[in-house]
């Protein structure tokens, strides 16, 4: 799950990281208000979406008045931001950050992941701020430096001020570098995040560090354990067929193509979607509807399925495991009678009971078509769906 | 021979008397499993499905003997049962649960890895040896015993290429789930290692899938250490960047963990690929040669 800048910032201050001074507004008027509040003569207004590339798509501006401010929120309020990160559609802006102005002598990057590798927690620093890390990482990788978290002992402060003299940082930055590293691994830790990223760690010309930007992803097996975290979730900036199933505890991603696809297990729904492709088709979405597959779920799953209207065709691949194909059956046959299918749906039963299920699909009379293999039940929906 | 289970491993069920713990290990014991008891804190001194019901794992290894466990209690008790388990001195844990936060895992695996014990999974379908031993929730009866060591990072694609192999006549030596986390137990070249020394193991069916680097991370080693043939599919060719595909651990970062350089990776340690998970089967007759 992923935050919001302005809720990545009201973390970085609750563990101790210089931020602007800022304020979250809805509407025009408030953002007035809001910069009359912070006081001063210069304001930052950035258009609050879950997308990097903001300021050159021009959702971050710095103004010296009040109307410019006014007129910022009012073109950006309930529009959508489109950036090199989202889709063409763009990412929905409900909410404008406007900050106190922070002048810059230089950009740095300071950002942690959880490394699958080495099984850690690691911290990345780069004196190149403010530009595309992964482009940086690419190009010139040895201006990023790492410091690994030993998870039995936790982020040390030596790590943080090897880091911030590698860095070139001197005096009273090597004491504040060091605090906003331990922050910053505690809140890792304590808060369960996936991701933390602030691009950039600004200098100001009176030589003090300053987080300029928020990027904030949290691990969304624990939001079970993240209550006040969990509530800054914002659903609008989420597909919402992706928001819908999630209600469901389906696992849906929507694609580009025009056949869509139910299959239980997440590996089997990845290998269903490359096997239609590999077939002439273009897969509509990847579903995992999970090992219970009842019939509530599988009716929920065709309804999210056929909710996008570029599906021309089902194809349903149940490997049943420890359940009983011919259930599978009836929770299909229950479903596409209860939802009102139109489009064909092609199905392939595999396991436990599998011959009883097609026998069961074969004697609905509904407009089922049992496939033999997967291969087959691959051709079979690219031929209903119209394609090759 | 077989890896890391065979008919003479006791195994204790953590989460013993659930719904989860009972079912599968009914399972289990009707495979022919030699399940020795279960733990439920609480419920020690009782009995459930024959078997007897202990407190802690350490009163559980104590009176069985215990060396491995199966773990299928809920995600926010998992660090704590993985670690019980590692100080009670068993040897094999495999954790079956979905849902564990990553950091849980973070603090659990460096701890069994300092005990010196293997942990299979989480969020994994288990190991199997057919006909002797299934710990975890595959379906037994699509096992045949035999000569393929199949690893996957998946539940249901281990179920086909089980079911390809058991239809074309090899039939397996262990299926071993690794699981769809990010952090997992134990990771491809743990399994291939021990795949390679068994004797019983023939060929070796991988299975990978977007995200992370532990396919490339295989390969580099299959080219180094791994004489027998291996084929290899992997999930995720049409899977958008950037997106989470079920899986945890199945998603492509940064532009990293795609699918086309896993199958080229492979392709450059000599194994064989395939792009359709229905051709395991067959790209292993034609590699072997049986």
């Amino acid at each position: 799950m992923n935050l919001h800048e302005y809720q990545g910032k009201q973390l970085f201050a609750e563990y101790g990281l210089p931020v602007s001074k800022g304020i979250a507004c809805d509407t025009p008027k408030e953002a007035v208000a809001a910069a009359d509040e912070i006081g001063g003569d210069g304001w930052v207004v950035k258009a609050q979406v879950h997308a990097g590339g903001r300021g050159k798509a021009g959702g971050v501006k710095l103004v010296k008045s009040k109307d410019e401010i006014r007129e910022f929120a009012e073109k950006w309020l309930g529009k959508n931001l489109v950036t090199y990160q989202t889709d063409e559609n763009g990412q929905p802006v409900s909410k404008i950050l406007v900050e106190s102005l922070t002048d810059i002598d230089q950009e740095l990057y300071l950002g942690a992941v959880v490394d699958r590798g080495t099984r850690r927690i690691v911290f990345m620093a780069s004196t190149e701020g403010g530009v595309e890390i992964e482009k940086v990482a690419e190009e010139t990788p040895e201006k990023i430096l790492k410091a690994e978290i030993d998870p039995l002992v936790g982020a040390q402060p030596y790590q943080g001020r090897e880091l911030a003299f590698k860095l070139g940082l001197e005096g009273k930055q090597i004491g504040q570098f060091t605090k906003i590293f331990i922050g910053l691994a505690k809140l890792f830790e304590e808060c369960d995040l996936a991701l933390v990223e602030i691009n950039p760690l600004v200098i100001t010309p009176a030589g003090d560090l300053h987080c300029l930007d928020a990027k904030v992803g949290v691990d969304g097996n624990a939001l079970y354990r993240q209550k006040k975290i969990h509530e800054m979730h914002d659903p609008s900036q989420e597909d919402s067929r992706e928001a819908e199933a999630a209600k469901w505890e389906l696992n849906y991603v929507a694609l580009e193509g025009n056949i869509g696809c139910m299959v239980n297990g997440a590996g089997l729904a990845m290998g269903t979607m490359d096997i239609i492709k590999l077939s002439g088709g273009q897969p509509a979405n990847f579903l995992d509807v999970g090992g219970g597959a009842t019939k509530e779920r599988v009716s929920e799953a065709f309804k999210i399925i056929l909710s996008d209207s570029n599906v021309k065709a089902v194809l349903v691949n149940i490997f049943g495991g420890i359940v009983r194909c011919d259930m599978i059956a009836e929770g299909i046959i229950g479903a596409v009678k209860e939802v009102g299918v139109k489009v064909p749906v092609v199905v392939r039963l595999e396991g436990n009971n599998a011959e009883k299920g097609t026998q069961v699909l074969a004697d609905s009379g509904l407009n089922i078509i049992a496939a033999t293999s997967l291969s087959n039940a691959a051709e079979q929906v690219v031929k209903a769906a119209g394609g090759k | 021979m077989s890896i890391l289970i065979n008919k003479d491993t006791k195994v204790i069920c953590q989460g013993f008397t659930g719904a989860q713990g009972t079912f599968h290990s009914e399972q289990a014991i009707a495979y022919g499993t030699k399940m020795v008891g279960g733990v439920s804190p609480g419920k020690g001194g009782t009995e459930h499905l024959g078997l007897p019901v202990f407190n802690t794992v350490r009163d559980a290894v104590e009176a069985t003997g215990a060396e491995a466990t199966v773990i299928y209690v809920p995600a926010p008790f998992c660090k704590d049962a993985i670690i019980e388990a590692a100080d009670a001195g068993i040897q094999l844990i495999v954790c079956i649960t979905e849902g564990i936060p990553t950091i849980d895992m973070l603090y659990a695996k460096e701890y069994v890895d300092r005990k010196g014990v293997r942990m299979i999974g989480p969020n994994c379908p288990g190991v199997i040896t057919p006909d002797e031993c299934k710990i975890g929730i595959m379906p037994g009866h699509i096992h045949k015993k035999g000569k393929v060591g199949i690893v996957s990072r998946s539940g249901t694609l281990t179920y086909e290429a089980v079911k390809q192999t058991t239809d074309f006549g090899y039939g397996q030596s262990t299926c071993i789930g690794i699981g769809g986390d990010p952090i997992p137990g134990s990771n491809f070249i743990d399994i291939l290692a021990l795949l390679q020394e068994d004797p019983e193991t023939e060929a070796i069916v991988m299975i990978g899938e977007i995200g992370g680097t532990a396919e490339e991370e295989a390969a580099a080693y299959i080219k180094q250490n791994v004489t027998k043939p291996v084929v290899s599919y992997i999930a995720g060719v049409t899977a958008p960047p950037g997106k989470r595909m079920g899986h945890a651990g199945a998603i492509i970062s940064g532009g990293k963990g795609t699918a086309d350089e896993k199958f080229a990776a492979l392709e450059d340690a000599g194994v064989r690929t395939v792009r359709s998970l229905a051709e395991i089967g067959q790209a292993l007759k034609e590699v072997t040669g049986w």
